[in-house]
């Protein structure tokens, strides 16, 4: 029974600290566009603007729920839900610092599978969003994130077999503790060639996966208004912002996790038992920061991709490219380089 | 009464309760929605029975990436309603075909519980772990595993051919 309340006690600090980075996540997003576009994005709402997210978020309470007419009524409540619970699910298995303490279910052996399902069904909130709402720009908007999640899943999943046949095992506190030879070349992202690719091919498909910009064909405003999400309002748009945002967190915490060594850095092993913990967590949060930066750095600097590009990039450049990357690198293993 | 058996009764339920919602659905995205619902319950009694790597796989590929192409289908074709003349049209010797069918497989079933009732299987306790599962289908199982990898390729040759424009 001590082990249930250890788990639901675990779940529910991480749903709510989730739902805190969510928050701060679309302010550091403003603030940092608007420093790269030389504006000074939201500063009225508290000291330096730190409460916008407070105030946003009673807005979107207040705010009247409107459903369509026409709408499939219980499809169009369910589909925000859909699109939440697979975004939180993630973090089930994702190792947050050293010791059992920071880790929910890192070490199952089946861990990198329980990955690629739960992002694999994620799509199916914005797809049912699309069709419930009854709207034609909405339906398109949900097609195109059924064509492109499918079809940019391949891709991501081969870079993550290529993370597997690197540290030999699909548990993703193995693949942590596999990247510890004790310096930075040990993380995967420097195991060249291969490593470099699959994490360039992961940060692709998994901003394709978010469908964030370059990607955001699925909300593409000037061709579709706000795509699936045009009918949606008040609380039922916040859940699906929350979503966007919080795969975010989840899937640079699998970066992170996958590429950049997880929660290890320099002196966690050599300090003592709550400090070595609590440094790595510190690390851990650090690499996650920097590649949220880099996502919302790519939305300021590229533009959308039109759809057939999408697609082609998709499967006549990717899909090649990391099925070829997951031979080399099973190659390199039998030839003992790694 | 452990919770393991508590867990899955509510389990069972959920899946048995999708499965005719699946059956008794006259919009097809519901009865996809149903189905996703029915696999992903089938999953977690997969995982009571101590097989985790199944139960990822079985959401991974049926949740994740086959009913998600039903679902764009469905929507694609604005398909997800049945006009009631078409299915009458359509249905005519099917039905009685189905009911031999599915009485017969009930039959079988039924005789199967009865005979297997009250002796005990006895539970092994294998190796579920991926690793264990990899070795064994390059090891024991390579040559089914190498037919049903060709017969794939087969498929994905002849959907490319198919959707060629010539």
């Amino acid at each position: 029974m001590n082990t249930l309340l250890e788990i639901i006690l675990k779940a529910a600090v991480i749903t709510l600290v989730a739902l805190t980075g969510f928050a701060y996540l679309t302010l550091l997003e403003r603030k940092f566009i608007s420093r790269l576009q030389a504006r000074y994005g939201p500063n009225r709402v508290g000291p330096f603007g730190l409460l916008q997210p407070a105030a946003e978020a009673l807005k979107l309470i207040v705010k009247e729920s409107i459903m369509p007419d026409k709408a499939d009524r219980p499809m169009f409540f369910l589909a925000p839900i859909m699109a939440v619970v697979p975004a939180l699910a993630i973090f089930a298995v994702v190792p947050f610092g050293k010791g059992p303490v920071l880790q929910l279910a890192s070490n199952v052996n089946v861990g990198m599978l329980y990955v690629a399902a739960v992002i694999g069904t994620a799509v199916y909130g914005v797809a049912i969003a699309g069709w419930a709402s009854n709207n034609k720009y909405a339906s398109l908007g949900g097609l195109r994130a059924a064509a492109q999640v499918v079809s940019y899943e391949l891709a991501l999943g081969l870079s993550m077999v290529t993370v597997v046949l690197l540290a030999s095992s699909a548990s993703l506190a193995e693949i942590v503790q596999a990247q510890q030879p004790g310096n930075i070349l040990g993380w995967n992202i420097f195991k060249l060639p291969v490593g470099f690719v699959a994490a360039s091919i992961f940060a692709m498909t998994s901003l394709a996966e978010l469908a964030r910009a370059p990607y955001d064909l699925v909300e593409a405003e000037q061709e579709l208004t706000a795509g699936y999400i045009t009918e949606y309002s008040g609380m039922k748009f916040a859940l699906f912002f929350m979503s966007e945002y919080i795969k975010m967190i989840a899937l640079s915490a699998l970066f992170a996790t996958f590429f950049l060594g997880g929660w290890s850095g320099p002196f966690v092993n050599s300090l003592a038992s709550p400090f070595g913990e609590i440094l790595s967590l510190v690390y851990f949060i650090i690499k996650v920061l920097a590649c949220l930066l880099l996502m919302v750095l790519v939305r300021a600097t590229l533009p959308r991709l039109r759809y057939d590009k999408l697609m082609a990039f998709g499967w006549k450049m990717l899909l090649p490219v990391s099925l070829l990357n997951v031979v080399v690198t099973a190659l390199m293993i039998v030839l003992g380089i790694f | 009464m452990s919770v393991e058996f508590f867990l899955f009764l509510l389990v069972a339920a959920v899946a048995v309760v999708a499965a005719l919602g699946l059956l008794l659905s006259r919009n097809a995205i519901y009865a996809a929605m149903f189905l996703i619902l029915n696999m992903a319950s089938v999953a977690v009694i997969y995982l009571l029975l101590n097989a985790p790597f199944i139960a990822a796989v079985q959401v991974a590929v049926y949740a994740g990436a086959i009913m998600v192409l039903f679902v764009f289908v469905i929507m694609l074709l604005g398909a997800e309603k049945l006009n009631p003349a078409d299915t009458k049209l359509a249905l005519k010797w099917q039905r009685p075909l189905s009911i031999v069918l599915g009485m017969a497989l009930f039959l079988l079933l039924g005789a199967v519980i009865l005979t297997r009732l009250g002796g005990a299987v006895a539970a092994k306790m294998i190796d579920t772990s991926p690793l264990a599962i990899g070795k064994a289908l390059f090891t024991t199982y390579l040559l089914p595993f190498e037919v049903v990898s060709v017969l794939l390729l087969a498929a994905v040759v002849g959907a490319v051919v198919l959707t060629k424009k010539s």
